[in-house]
This record gives structure tokens, C-alpha cells and sequence, in this order.
């Protein structure tokens, strides 16, 4: 479980996040939603720690992290699995060497037992035979799910995805949110993801935070969406056609 | 941003740089990668140039003695001479700049735009401490030898220069390269040499490590990165002579 309490950031004089408290639950796929340039990728980033926040706290199951100094810091990120937007591997390695990156710097497995770990998280993702190409040499659905396996190799408590499926035809990104769901349940992970994609939504909002120009709009399940009276939500998931004859149906 | 910022957040960088690697196997499978690319790689380069620049220092030499009274080793000894003092040094690490700092600036610079330096850090490694530390180590420990080959290069330059244009005899030019010879001069270029390799990694890191945006400011900061090494290795050349030439 991921705990924010108030937490605040801002850039010189751009006020990014405004007093954002939220419960991230384990082993649930927990949402951001919110328009582009709301804050989504900032909140993701202020909770790993890759921006310090201003103000406010944010606790790693009942683990200050915001406390923390850099060395403890150093120590909880090896519970943190991260997919980026553009999937951030390492260009100069193959696909097997981004899965076994973590493993080398982390672990104290063997070399054999690394290997059986790349080839499982490869596995589970739906990799195969691809092991000796380079990230330029695969598909971008590919790169996303690379990316997971790399994210998943130290068995993270803790799994973070910036738009997972971005930039993916919508079957492919089907798939990548149903993984994500199925490998946060099978190892119980607190899994936090930004999308602001309503397929994704629909598919996989066990928990959702819809941000707003930086606050906190509203938060519920996909089930409560439907019945909201937030009018920014619904202007945000009801602005598609197809999106406002679902929701007319629903009622 | 002003002179005084850069010099302060680049401090701090290398305060992140110089820290203990968090896998030693790694690392030094790493520096091992660094020299072949750094080094190994820029051997063609630093040859050719070597070559032609030897070989025009001895034909300049010669073709401006029209006095009869000076000896035609002299011709060896002033090529000995430019190759070991500046040449090697200095050029050589001029031209790295561009070559070497181009491509550091751009690597580590689009490895930040698409956020793998960020995938770094959320795994716990101090990313300019691994990316970085390697490269430095590679360079200063290379960068020597280049130097080495460089001065003897050129040196074979100006011996072929002057014998097929009938310029200088080769018993000559060997006598020049021998006379006078002060050894102390090869240890303080080769302390510029070092000085420069930390320059054309460091400084070009260091850009590639802040760049913000997307490919256009890679490029942007790759060339920046080139032209402040630049002037850092010219500035730092005349300090190092005026402390070790004195
Ligand atoms: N490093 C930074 N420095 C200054 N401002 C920033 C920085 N990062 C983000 N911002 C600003 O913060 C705001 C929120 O950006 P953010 O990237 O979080 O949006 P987002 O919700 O992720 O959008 P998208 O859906 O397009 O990815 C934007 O106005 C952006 O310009
Ligand atoms: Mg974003």
C-alpha cells in the first residue's frame, strides 16, 4: 500500500500538484487518469522520488519514504518496478541484458539462477526468442513488454507504469493492461498507472484518481464512474460519443 | 545560466560521479568497454593526423632554413620537438574533443530524453557515478598511450616527409630527433594529456546529463559540450604551462 498525504509540488512559480492525499491499494491496479499536462507523470515521478515534493508525505506501507535518507532511499527502490512511457530500455543492451541489468546489480542469485529468472519474467510477458535483440530491433508493443519484464525481475512490491499503453493499436494495449492486472494480483503488488486512455479504464480502474489541473478531482472504482456528478470527470471520460451512449445505456 | 552556476552544479555532478561503484565486476567490465570505444576506437584518427602533421612541421621547418649556416638536423629536432610539447598534447586533444565529446554528450543525453537514466535511478543505481566514472577512468588511462603513439607517429611523419622529398637526409633528421632531448618535457605533457582526458569526458557528461527536451537539444548540447571542452583545453593548456614550464 501506497499512502500520499498532502503532498505538494510546484515548478518556479508553476504550481504542479495542489495537496494530493490518496491510498494506492495492494494487489489492486490503481489509476491516475487525468487530461495531458494535468500532473499525472509529476504525481508518478514525486512518488518514486524522482522529484522531491515541497510538502506533504508519502509512506511505502506505513515507510516514511519522504523521511528517508539516501541510502534507505536506495534500499526501498529495490521493491520498485518501473515501465516508462517510451519504455526506457537500455539501447546498448539486449533484450536479455535489460531483464538481467537488475539482477546483476541486485542480486545475489547465481548466474544460472539469473538466467532462469530473465527467461521466467520474459515468459510471463510473452517474450520469446527474442532474447539477443536490440530494443531498436523489436515492435513498440514488444519494448512495452520487455519493459515490464525488466520492471518485474527483482520481484518488486511496488509496480509503476507512465501510459503503458500509449502508442499502442487498441488490441496490443488491451493486452499490456490485462498483464499488468494479472501479474499485479498474482505477486500482490501495490500497482500504480497513469492513462489517459478510457479503454484502460474501463478494463482495469480497480482504483481510480482522476486529477485535475493539479488537485484532486474525484476517486472511485470504473463501477462509480458511471454515476458520478463530477463535472470535470464527466466531461474528462464522457467526451467521446461512444463513451456518452455507454453511459446512457448503463443508467 | 552564468559561469558560476554551471561551475556549481557541475561540482556537485561530480561529487555524484566520483562516488564507489555499486558492482565492481561491472564496473570494470565497463572501464574495459569505455577504452575500446575511447581509445581503441580513436587510434585510426589520431594516427593519420599524427602523420601529416609530423610530416608538415619537417617540410615547413626545411623549406624556412634558407640560412646555410643552420644544420639540417635541426629539421628532426623542431618535429620532436612541436610532436612532443603541443602537438600530441594539445591537438590530440583538441580533436578528441570533437570526436570523443560528441559522442558522449549525445549518448548519455538521448539515454536522458528517453527517461533510461530515470530507469536508472528508480532501480537504486547512481546513474552519473555508472555512467560516467567509467568513461573518465577509460580516458585518463588511455588517452597516455594515444599520446605516446602520436608523438612517435609524427615523428615517422617528418622522417618520410623529409627523405622522399629529398629535403633532409634520414641520418639528419634521426640526429635531431635525438639532440637536445629534455625528458622531463614528455612528463609534463603527458600530465596535459591526462588533464585533457578528464576534460573531454567530464565536461561533455556533464552536458549530456542536464540536456532537457527531446533529440534537438541532444544535439544541442552535444555541440556546446564540444566547443566548452574546447576552451577549457586551451585554457587549461597555458595554466599548465605556466606552472609546470616556469
Ligand atoms: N521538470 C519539469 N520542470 C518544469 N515543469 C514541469 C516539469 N515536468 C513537468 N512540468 C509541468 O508540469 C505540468 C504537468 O506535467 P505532466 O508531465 O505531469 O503532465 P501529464 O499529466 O503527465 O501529461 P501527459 O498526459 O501529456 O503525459 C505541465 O504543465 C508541465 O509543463
Ligand atoms: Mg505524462
Amino acid at each position: 500500500m501506497i499512502t500520499l498525504k498532502n503532498v505538494n509540488k510546484s515548478f518556479a512559480s508553476l504550481k504542479v500538484l495542489n495537496d494530493i492525499s490518496v491510498n494506492f491499494e495492494a494487489g489492486k491496479t490503481n489509476l491516475i487518469i487525468g487530461q495531458s499536462g494535468s500532473g499525472k507523470t509529476v504525481l508518478l515521478k514525486s512518488i518514486i522520488g524522482l522529484h522531491e515534493i515541497d510538502s506533504g508525505k508519502i509512506f511505502y506501507s506505513d515507510r516514511d519514504f519522504t523521511a528517508m535518507n539516501l541510502k534507505s532511499r536506495k534500499n526501498i527502490r529495490q521493491e520498485m518496478g518501473m515501465v516508462f512511457q517510451g519504455g526506457a530500455l537500455f539501447d546498448s543492451m539486449s533484450v536479455e541484458e535489460n531483464v538481467l541489468f537488475p539482477l546483476d546489480m541486485f542480486s545475489k542469485m547465481s548466474d544460472t539462477e539469473k538466467m532462469d529468472r530473465v527467461n521466467f519474467c520474459l515468459n510471463r510477458v510473452n517474450i520469446k526468442n527474442s532474447n539477443h535483440l536490440y530494443p531498436t530491433e523489436i515492435s513498440g508493443g514488444m519494448q512495452k513488454r520487455v519493459a515490464i519484464a525488466r520492471a518485474i525481475a527483482l520481484n518488486p512490491k511496488y509496480l509503476f507504469c507512465d501510459e503503458p499503453n500509449s502508442g499502442l493499436d487498441p488490441v496490443t494495449a488491451i493486452v499490456i493492461d490485462n498483464l499488468i492486472q494479472e501479474i499485479t494480483k498474482e505477486f500482490n503488488m501495490t500497482t500504480i498507472i497513469n492513462t489517459h486512455d478510457m479503454n484502460s479504464v474501463m478494463e482495469i480502474g480497480e482504483k481510480i484518481l482522476f486529477i485535475s489541473k493539479g488537485f484532486k478531482a474525484w476517486e472511485g472504482t470504473k463501477e462509480e464512474i458511471f454515476d458520478t456528478d463530477n463535472q470535470a470527470l464527466n466531461d474528462f471520460v464522457f467526451a467521446s460519443d461512444l463513451y456518452q451512449k455507454i453511459k446512457k445505456v448503463n443508467r | 545560466m552564468g559561469l558560476f552556476e554551471h561551475v556549481g552544479k557541475f561540482s556537485k555532478f561530480l561529487v555524484l560521479v566520483v562516488s564507489k561503484p555499486e558492482k565492481g565486476k561491472t564496473f570494470f567490465s565497463h572501464i574495459i568497454k569505455e577504452i575500446h570505444k575511447l581509445g581503441i576506437n580513436s587510434i585510426g584518427i589520431v594516427v593519420i593526423i599524427s602523420l601529416f602533421m609530423g610530416a608538415v612541421i619537417a617540410l615547413q621547418t626545411a623549406y624556412n632554413m634558407q640560412n646555410p649556416l643552420l644544420p639540417d638536423y635541426l629539421v628532426g629536432y623542431t618535429t620532436r620537438e612541436s610532436m612532443l610539447l603541443e602537438f600530441s598534447s594539445t591537438i590530440v586533444g583538441l580533436i578528441l574533443a570533437g570526436k570523443v565529446g560528441s559522442n558522449i554528450a549525445s549518448e548519455i543525453g538521448s539515454m536522458r530524453v528517453t527517461e533510461q537514466i530515470d530507469a536508472l535511478e528508480i532501480m537504486g543505481v547512481n546513474s552519473a557515478n555508472f555512467l560516467v566514472l567509467p568513461k573518465i577512468i577509460a580516458a585518463v588511462f588511455i588517452n597516455p598511450f594515444l599520446y605516446i603513439l602520436s608523438v612517435f607517429v609524427g615523428i615517422l611523419g617528418g622522417l618520410f616527409a623529409g627523405y622522399l622529398t629529398g629535403t633532409v637526409a634520414v641520418s639528419d633528421f634521426i640526429y635531431g630527433v635525438q639532440f637536445g632531448f629534455i625528458p622531463y618535457y614528455i612528463s609534463y605533457s603527458l600530465i596535459k594529456t591526462c588533464v585533457f582526458a578528464f576534460i573531454i569526458t567530464a565536461i561533455p557528461s556533464y552536458y549530456g546529463y542536464f540536456v532537457k527536451g527531446g533529440a534537438l537539444e541532444v544535439g544541442k548540447a552535444s555541440t556546446k559540450a564540444v566547443v566548452n571542452s574546447s576552451i577549457l583545453i586551451l585554457l587549461s593548456n597555458l595554466i599548465l604551462t605556466q606552472i609546470l614550464l616556469k
